[in-house]
């Protein structure tokens, strides 16, 4: 019953193939067997966002998925958003806004700002306010989180409308 | 697949989601020897109309009902609870049917297809049936679904066009489960009250009708008053409600009186019926 299974994912473009215990969380899988270190764990039952991650393009929690139902897709960590030295403008609004203090959440805040701002390249504070409502920070108040992904969507609409650069 | 689920001897439960599964097993609650993954199953992923009806697949996310087009013309209530379900991330992975089957007391879902008298198709080896809302939840987390079927689609009617509708909900923050909430149709027809549905979730084992309050405002004038005696007789009929850290039994008694009036007051005004 607790026979490994063979796990094929995409992880920001590359391939990986594990063989993984069917119960070992996508969140642990990333960390451990990966080595992706940047997606954290909080409170490991979906209340906290901090492991939020791309599923395909979209934002899920990777410890309210099993690695084994990963299996064939394509996933999107924090750790593709900067390019080299160069970071993303979500993370560099996050940086100028103070969107962050020690830390410990941003991952999963980037991770779902950066699915919210694809889909809605100018949204409303209400619209950001309810986006980020699945993540928790116990530093910052979110106020300046709010501005930071405000700021961020502009550089990102700036950026588009600049080149035909592609956002990560 | 199926034949599995038939073995006695291994303790099976079928991931959909795992939204509400995963937690359960991080949190030890749940503790099954085997998970059967029905991931793969894509064509369970589906919304479409069939004989005039919406029939959604139960393996079609929580996010794909939130962004149908037709779900959101054509049946706005449903369209409403899915939005009040968790936060973008946990509807992104979410299924449908995963919530029905898991039947929560705060969903959103089991108050809807009550509502709406859903119909929910589940197979077996055996060959399939269809189940009525109103004899698919039995208790807390307990379907009428035999531990040999799964749930395979679930049917609603749409809205029709002079139906007033409203989802009402109470929770601490957006995304936190519901203190207690109401799901609402009625039309107006002749300046009065008809064909009131009056749903309450949230504060007994499962989502309750509540026909006292229906009662109370079909063939009334819409107004105020009305709406508030019928959210007292909904608050009367409910069995003493549940009582946790989040909300006493007398809070949430109370709840239902003011989701249930305040559900009504706003299905009446989309129907059209002024107050």
């Amino acid at each position: 019953m607790t026979a490994p299974h063979r796990v094929s994912v995409t992880v920001n473009g590359k391939t990986y193939e594990r063989e993984v215990e069917p119960r070992m969380t996508l969140a642990d899988f990333l960390r451990q067997e990966l080595r992706l270190t940047g997606t954290h764990v909080g409170c490991e039952h979906g209340v906290c966002g901090a492991c939020t991650i791309l599923k395909d393009g979209s934002a899920v929690r990777a410890c309210l998925m099993l690695a084994v139902q990963a299996d064939g897709t394509s996933l999107t960590t924090i750790e593709s958003l900067a390019d080299g030295d160069r970071l993303h403008p979500i993370q560099q609004a996050f940086i100028e806004e103070h969107g962050l203090q020690c830390g410990f959440c941003t991952p999963g805040f980037l991770m779902t700002t950066l699915e919210l701002l694809r889909n809605n390249p100018d949204p409303s504070d209400e619209e950001i306010k309810d986006a980020l409502g699945g993540n928790l920070c116990r530093c910052t108040g979110y106020q300046s989180i709010i501005q930071s992904v405000r700021l961020a969507a502009g550089k990102m609409r700036e950026g588009n409308a600049g080149a035909s650069q592609q956002s990560a | 697949m199926l034949e599995r689920l038939e073995d006695e001897d291994v303790d099976a439960k079928i991931l959909a989601g795992g939204q509400s599964l995963m937690p359960m097993l991080s949190l030890r609650v749940a503790r099954p020897e085997a998970l059967i993954d029905l991931r793969k199953l894509s064509s369970l992923d589906y919304i479409r109309e069939d004989n005039g009806k919406i029939a959604i697949g139960t393996m079609t996310s929580k996010s794909a009902a939130e962004d149908s087009d037709l779900i959101r013309t054509k049946q706005p209530l449903f369209h409403a609870a899915t939005q009040r379900i968790g936060h973008r991330q946990i509807r992104n992975q979410g299924t449908v049917g995963g919530s029905f089957a898991h039947a929560d007391p705060a969903a959103e879902y089991p108050a809807v297809a009550l509502a709406l008298d859903m119909e929910m198709t589940v197979v077996s080896a055996n060959g399939h049936r269809v189940i009525p809302a109103a004899d698919f939840f039995v208790t807390f987390l307990t379907t009428d679904i035999d531990s040999t079927e799964i749930l395979t689609e679930v049917r609603m009617p749409k809205l029709p066009a002079a139906c007033g509708w409203s989802f009402q909900e109470l929770s601490r923050r957006d995304g936190d489960f519901a203190l207690a909430g109401a799901a609402v149709t009625m039309s107006i027809e002749s300046g009065k009250c008809a064909n009131a549905r009056v749903v309450a979730f949230g504060i007994n084992a499962t989502a309750v009708r509540l026909q006292s309050a229906e009662q109370a405002v079909n063939g009334e004038q819409p107004g105020e008053a009305i709406f508030a005696l019928a959210g007292s007789k909904a608050a009367e009929a409910v069995d003493e409600p549940l009582s946790d850290v989040h909300a006493s039994a007398a809070y949430r008694r109370h709840l239902v009186q003011v989701m249930v009036s305040r559900g009504l007051a706003e299905a009446a005004m989309r129907a059209g019926g002024k107050h």
